[in-house]
């Protein structure tokens, strides 16, 4: 096909993909925006597959059938495995760029010929397509086992590990230098893909299941810029700009994270949240309240709103689907039930509203965080399933918590506060709840799905005409 | 440099800035989908893989291009499907009858 169609073909597929962002910023554009990116995509692999250079097609259709075969699962995974599929993808989208970036520099050091063409610049784009592309292929890995409870999910840490992950990265890079002043010492880059592939490893390796949201945007962000860089290489600009998009949208993302934690990206990559960080005050002997769920239903039952708010316990005990029946079977009494969502509930950005969406929660009945905050003074009975730290209410008092200054939800401004706890253990910041010991507040102990099943069934007893 | 090379960097400055703006606007409800479909969009590596792929120049090239290819076409294919599912899933409160 003439190159100019071709051309053509791939500002069509760009056009396509910022639509697509652009749609989905709402629910009601959002499936048009999928509609449109898919479109997008069928251009730009027609376009490419027509491209005079493409001489033999049996290994691109093995690859077509295989990624196939292998996608569809991947899409079919429960929404509570999301963010480990996440993970998983943002892997196979840096392997790409990595083994291409290797593909284009052998292909440019055959001979003194072909070297002519492996430019400063070109080596550049390439170094860094193969740094980005490795280390996040790796690093994402990590986070998939850390996600899927294969490694260990809390952090791990060594005396020295900033110092050994920062030389690791500084030698990465200074052999993409060498290989730019001189792209012929090819015995370099076998270094560098070493180099990067470690480092990826050892960058997951002291980070905590709680600061996954920003880990994983990030990984996300720096899979665009792979992409972005491979169209430097291949002096692409269909390539520059949808790696672009999705740079600047992992970008976002994860400050839209850091923010919600009150963090820097400093602190989230070299601090090691969540580790020791023993416990201050532990002295004083504070009492909680505990309810039964007879009693914590008849409560639920005559209030007039509620407000639930979930975190990743829900998700962990896969408790969404009780939890839509107990927000039926409110609703159905005249309780106006709500749910208070923060940012960072959950292991990945968006985490909680996807899975209470699967459970058909009516997406209207879920509220960000500053509208939950506006309504929960007035709200009866706010209920806190699986959610510990973005609930504590030091991080608005008490300036010598570590996570002071952090946005929280409100839920100790509500009437009442349920709590749905296996036990008093602190979270993920390792700092006590000082919500728990409230005189408003009562400690449903057990585990999240269990005792949300146990008030439905009290709640339709009830109805029921009172046999227990 | 290239001239050729210069207009791609203001093109990746556009495009970034772009992004920004619009991915800003994203209701956070759709954060989830938002990052799976920027992932199924990120794929377009596949454009550069279906090259390498098929212009089989060495045999390294190849074996390298066919694996990106398949690592691409998982993304395409994954990430626009889950992206779509979940959002077939955010439904608003049926009418009262």
């Amino acid at each position: 096909m003439n190159e100019h169609v071709i051309h053509f073909i791939y500002m069509a597929a760009a056009a396509c993909f910022i639509l697509a962002l652009k749609w989905l910023s709402a629910v009601p554009t959002a499936k048009r925006g999928v509609i449109t990116g898919i479109l997008g995509m069928l251009l730009a692999v027609g376009g490419t597959v027509l491209a005079p250079e493409i001489r033999h097609y049996l290994w691109i259709l093995v690859a077509f059938a295989v990624g196939g075969i292998i996608g569809v699962p991947m899409a079919l995974m429960p929404m509570t495995a999301v963010p480990q599929r996440t993970a998983l993808s943002h892997a196979f989208g840096a392997l790409a760029a990595a083994l291409v970036g290797t593909a284009e520099y052998y292909l440019d050091t055959r001979d003194v010929f072909t070297l002519t063409n492996l430019t400063h610049f070109k080596m550049g784009a390439i170094g860094l397509e193969v740094l980005l592309g490795f280390l996040t292929f790796t690093a994402s890995l990590m986070a998939f086992g850390k996600l899927q409870e294969i490694l260990p999910t809390r952090p791990i840490t060594y005396k020295g590990q900033n110092i050994v992950n920062l030389s690791l990265l500084t030698a990465a890079v200074v052999v993409t230098i060498l290989l730019i002043l001189d792209p012929g010492k090819t015995y370099l880059f076998p270094v560098l893909m070493v180099l990067s592939l470690a480092f990826g490893v050892l960058f997951i390796i002291p980070i905590g299941g709680a600061d996954m949201p920003t880990v994983i945007s990030l990984l996300n962000s720096y899979a665009g810029l792979s992409a972005s860089a491979m169209g430097f290489v291949l002096n692409n600009k269909l390539l520059i700009i949808a790696g672009a998009l999705d740079g600047s949208s992992g970008f976002i993302l994860s400050i839209i994270m850091c923010k919600a934690m009150n963090r820097s990206f400093t602190n989230v990559l070299f601090g090691a949240f969540g580790q020791v960080q023993a416990a201050a005050v532990a002295g004083e002997q504070k009492t909680a309240r505990s309810a039964a769920p007879e009693e914590a239903a008849a409560l639920l039952e005559a209030a007039n709103s509620v407000m639930i708010v979930p975190g990743y316990g829900m998700a962990a005990a896969q408790a969404q689907h009780a939890v839509r029946e107990l927000y039926d079977t409110l609703t159905k009494r005249g309780v106006d039930v709500k749910f208070a969502i923060h940012p960072v509930a959950g292991r990945m950005p968006g985490h909680m509203n996807v899975l209470l969406a699967e459970a058909d929660i009516p997406y209207d009945r879920l509220l960000e965080m500053e509208d939950a905050n506006r309504e929960l003074p007035q709200t009866d009975v706010a209920l806190v399933i699986g959610a510990n730290d973005v609930t504590n209410p030091a991080a608005r008092t008490d300036k010598s918590s570590p996570i002071y200054g952090m946005p929280i939800l409100d839920v100790d401004k509500a009437r009442t506060v349920m709590v749905i706890k296996r036990s008093l253990n602190p979270g993920f910041a390792g700092i006590d709840n000082e919500l728990y010991y409230l005189d408003k507040t009562l400690m449903l102990f057990g585990d999240a799905k269990g005792f949300t099943t146990q008030l439905v069934k009290n709640l339709a007893t009830d109805n029921g005409g009172g046999f227990h | 440099m290239e001239t050729d090379q210069l207009s791609n960097f203001y093109v990746f400055l556009l495009a970034t800035f772009l992004g920004l703006e619009v991915i800003r606007r994203v209701s956070p409800l759709l954060h989830t989908p938002l990052m799976s479909l920027t992932n199924a969009i990120s794929a377009i590596t596949v454009v550069g893989s279906i090259v390498i792929a098929g212009e089989q120049r060495t045999t390294l090239s190849t074996v390298l291009g066919t694996v990106a290819v398949t690592a691409s076409m998982i993304n395409i294919v994954g990430g626009y499907m889950i992206t779509y599912r979940m959002l077939k899933m955010f439904k608003k409160r049926e009418p009262k009858h």
